[in-house]
């Protein structure tokens, strides 16, 4: 089931990739102008080695874009290697449209995948920059048989010269119910902060040195409650070191 | 781009001799050409071809060309980059064949000419566009006199070089007497492509941008102005989302900038003897570029703007906005060496060429200036906090004159003597597509813009400039059009009221009619905008006659006002001539034809 997120965001990106080489160039030969052309971006923000003294995992996440000035089609995901058992992989496949001044809304459909049976959800969200730019993902999503989740997510970039930038990002996830096979708590949210200084060797390409703190909240409901094992059910906080690239074209 | 690993210097400088791989145009005959010699590498600059007469055969082509260290192909003209010099005597008839041997379809519009629609140039709207192998005759009076110029108005061939001047001598003889003659084209050059940077700004609009501030910055704010004013300013701009260093969207990130198509290590040469009165007729032909010229040791005389004569006026510095024209005058007293300095506007590189008694000499050429910051005052919002009460937001600004960036607004128009009338913002410029609104906006024209502001040099501003004769149609305008230019910097947008030209309906003028345009610059951007086929008279802070010009700077938060005349039928291209703003849809079609009073849309 790990596979199946990552084949699907392949398939996805494949599919973004191959719109921004067919994209962006002038198709009207009459007007020889075009400013309603579709362009794509697939950027990989984080894609990086964790350490945390005991144990080592790998972590990705990124998302790509294809479409035009108002609506675009995104492709969010986000997961681990080697598949640790909490692992949240994930594939988002959502509308974009933009709405206000700074946000655009989002709807579409969400699938979980790695650490246990996949799971499906429907997404409906913002995107957008919140005043001083805190770049800012809420999104809603809603389960088989009324399960609720919700993610909130922000990032800022702080520029120390203009190519060393420090990213401060704050995550959380929070489930109204348990998933035992996916050792999923629900309740006080997941929360996950990083802070990652990165070298813009140029805009595209930038490593970076970081530190990542995961706290799993871990209250589970009904007949999971207090069945915890390894970084499963129990209240757990993990502080690593952490090392990546982040690349977009 | 991937120039990263390049030589900085090199990369920006370019590569001195060998500009242009001669050989790929052909030199075709019609025209009397009188360029002396067949120029190669960087002498080429310095002899531009000159095609005279009243028949001219163009032909559009692919040309090699190598400017930063990289081969890479141009869009020339009869095998010239710059395209070649075109005289034309004022009261002839001119012809002009031009073939386009490209693979794609191409155009050549005469910037500045009052002409007819269909001799315009702008692909589907004066006329289909040439064909690949095709050839369009244009052919039409000129009833005018200056300093002009020409380029392709299809997608981005004007960005990789499809531009040259023309000169128009006037029926009765020059105004200003003159022992040399010399146009001066500024204009930028990309190894990359331009369909890249227009992907590139669309996916992160800040890329070219390298001067964006940093903590280093913070410190020295603080430093200056406290922590607390220096908190409190970038604390408005944070909150506003927007950058106070965004003054050129594409910079020498990428830019190579060229004067009559020389790299400043090239450095194109003009020659004089001491003493002689020499004329410098600049044109602006780059894509994306505002440039701010001067000529250390020399006074300049302004005796011309866009190719109308003014009242001559001396300065030491000028901007010149993309399609913008000035003719100078100079006398140098001594037997050296000056140099032209064209500084980008956002500091990100320069321009340069030499005025020298002989060839091989050369001055010491400035220092790049720091890059300037737009200040609270640019914006021209009545709420600059947009989350602060409006009383509020009046301490602010009342504030923010102390802040950081803030300071040194000599005689700021538009902040007490002359307000101006209410804004009218549109639906749309409130919509998704504008990122901000200039609620309160500037008058006048007298500040000569961002970064130039009291820097000790007598520097041009509009107010400077006075066109001889005065307006061309003395009636008081019978409709008022207001329009906004609008964008969205992060979303990389750009409009005219917040519709850009592909959801936007023609603006629909009455022939005959007298009109008074009014531009609010609602953005943070300064932007130069054209109208095709007919002349923009700028009006003063009083609604008098100031100025006559075919391209007009709109500085970020003003508000300035023109009267047309509409003269012309027919389908006309209206938009700003930063050219990766109208391909992304700052641009409107405007139709002139007879009927009764056109109803605002």
């Amino acid at each position: 089931m790990r596979r199946g997120a990552s084949t699907l965001t392949v398939i996805a990106l494949g599919t973004i990739a191959r719109g921004i080489s067919a994209g962006a160039s002038a198709d009207d030969p009459v007007m020889d102008m075009n400013d309603a052309g579709n362009f794509g971006q697939i950027v990989v923000d984080q894609w990086e080695l964790r350490d945390d003294g005991a144990a080592r995992s790998g972590v990705w996440e990124g998302e790509g874009w294809y479409g035009g000035d108002y609506d675009k089609l995104v492709v969010r995901s986000e997961g681990a290697w080697p598949s640790g058992a909490a692992a949240q992989e994930r594939v988002e496949l959502l509308w974009d449209r933009i709405a206000t001044r700074w946000w655009s809304v989002q709807a579409g459909a969400r699938y979980d995948a790695g650490g246990g049976p996949g799971k499906g959800w429907a997404a409906v969200g913002m995107r957008g920059l919140a005043p001083y730019w805190i770049d800012t993902e809420a999104t809603l999503y809603l389960g088989s048989a009324g399960s609720v989740a919700a993610r909130l997510k922000a990032q800022t970039d702080l520029r120390i010269t203009q190519r060393l930038i420090l990213q401060p990002e704050l995550e959380l996830n929070a489930y109204s119910r348990a998933d035992r096979a996916r050792q999923q708590g629900a309740g006080l949210p997941d929360i996950d902060a990083g802070l990652r200084l990165r070298y813009e060797i140029r805009r595209e390409l930038a490593p970076y040195l970081g530190l990542a703190w995961t706290h799993r909240a871990g209250e589970a409901g009904g007949d999971d409650a207090g069945e915890g094992h390894g970084v499963g059910l129990g209240e757990a906080d993990q502080l690593q070191w952490l090392i990546g690239v982040r690349f977009w074209f | 781009m991937g120039r990263l690993r390049l030589d900085r210097r090199r990369f920006v400088q370019g590569v001195a001799g060998g500009t242009l791989l001669l050989g790929a145009g052909r030199l075709l005959g019609a025209g009397r050409a009188s360029g002396a010699d067949r120029p190669v590498g960087g002498e080429m600059a310095a002899a531009p071809q000159v095609l005279s007469g009243t028949v001219f055969d163009l032909s559009i082509d692919e040309l090699p060309v190598n400017y930063t260290g990289v081969a890479r192909l141009s869009t020339a003209v009869n095998g010239q980059l710059p395209a070649p010099l075109l005289r034309w005597r004022e009261g002839d008839v001119v012809t002009l064949r031009v073939t386009n041997r490209l693979k794609v379809h191409s155009s050549i519009h005469w910037h500045g000419m009052i002409l007819p629609a269909d001799m315009d140039g702008v692909p589907g709207l004066s006329f289909p566009g040439i064909a690949p192998g095709a050839t369009y005759v244009y052919r039409f009076a000129v009833n005018q006199h200056g300093t002009y110029w020409y380029h392709s108005h299809s997608r981005f061939q004007e960005q990789t070089g499809l531009y040259g001047p023309i000169v128009i001598e006037p029926r009765g003889g020059e105004r200003h007497r003159c022992d040399r003659d010399y146009t001066v084209l500024l204009s930028d050059w990309s190894d990359a492509n331009p369909e890249h940077i227009y992907a590139t700004l669309k996916r992160q609009s800040d890329y070219f941008n390298h001067h964006q501030r940093t903590l280093g910055d913070f410190e020295a704010d603080v430093a200056r102005h406290g922590l607390a004013a220096a908190s409190a300013s970038w604390g408005m701009w944070a909150r506003m989302r927007m950058d106070p260093t965004d003054l050129l969207d594409v910079s020498g990130a990428t830019y190579t900038y060229l004067l009559n198509g020389a790299t400043p290590d090239s450095n194109w040469t003009g020659l004089f003897s001491r003493g002689e009165r020499i004329r410098l007729r600049f044109i602006n032909g780059s894509s994306m570029s505002y440039f701010d010229v001067r000529i250390p040791g020399l006074a300049m005389r302004v005796i011309a703007a866009d190719g109308q004569d003014v009242e001559p006026v001396s300065v030491d510095e000028f901007r010149i906005g993309a399609a913008e024209v000035y003719d100078v005058m100079v006398q140098p007293a001594d037997d050296r060496a000056y140099t032209i300095f064209a500084q980008a506007m956002d500091r990100s590189g320069f321009a340069r060429g030499t005025l020298a008694p002989q060839r091989g000499m050369q001055a010491q050429v400035p220092p790049i200036e720091p890059a300037p910051r737009l200040t609270m005052a640019d914006l021209a919002m009545a709420n600059p906090g947009m989350a602060m009460s409006a009383g509020a937001a009046n301490d602010g600004m009342a504030d923010m004159a102390d802040m950081p960036g803030m300071s040194a607004l000599p005689a700021m128009p538009g902040t007490g003597a002359a307000a101006a009338p209410p804004v009218r913002h549109r639906a749309a410029a409130r919509g998704a597509g504008v990122d901000m609104l200039a609620d309160d906006p500037r008058v006048g024209l007298d500040d000569p813009g961002v970064g130039l502001r009291g820097n000790g040099r007598r520097v041009l501003a509009y107010g400077d400039l006075r066109t001889l004769g005065g307006a061309l149609d003395a009636r008081a305008p019978q409709r008022e059009i207001e329009l906004h230019l609008t964008g969205h910097m992060q979303r990389y947008l750009w409009s005219f009221d917040g519709r850009k030209f592909s959801d936007s309906e023609p603006l629909r003028w009455r022939y005959g009619e007298r009109l008074r345009i009014v531009l609010v610059n609602d953005s943070m951007m300064t932007h130069p905008i054209h109208l095709h086929g007919m002349w923009s008279e700028v009006e003063d802070a009083n609604g008098e006659f100031q100025l006559r010009k075919h391209t007009v700077t709109v500085q970020p938060g003003q508000r300035l006002t023109y009267r047309v005349t509409a003269d012309a039928p027919g389908r006309w291209a209206y938009h700003c001539h930063l050219l990766y703003h109208m391909e992304a849809g700052m641009f409107r079609e405007v139709i002139v034809a007879a009927g009764p009073p056109a109803v605002e849309p």
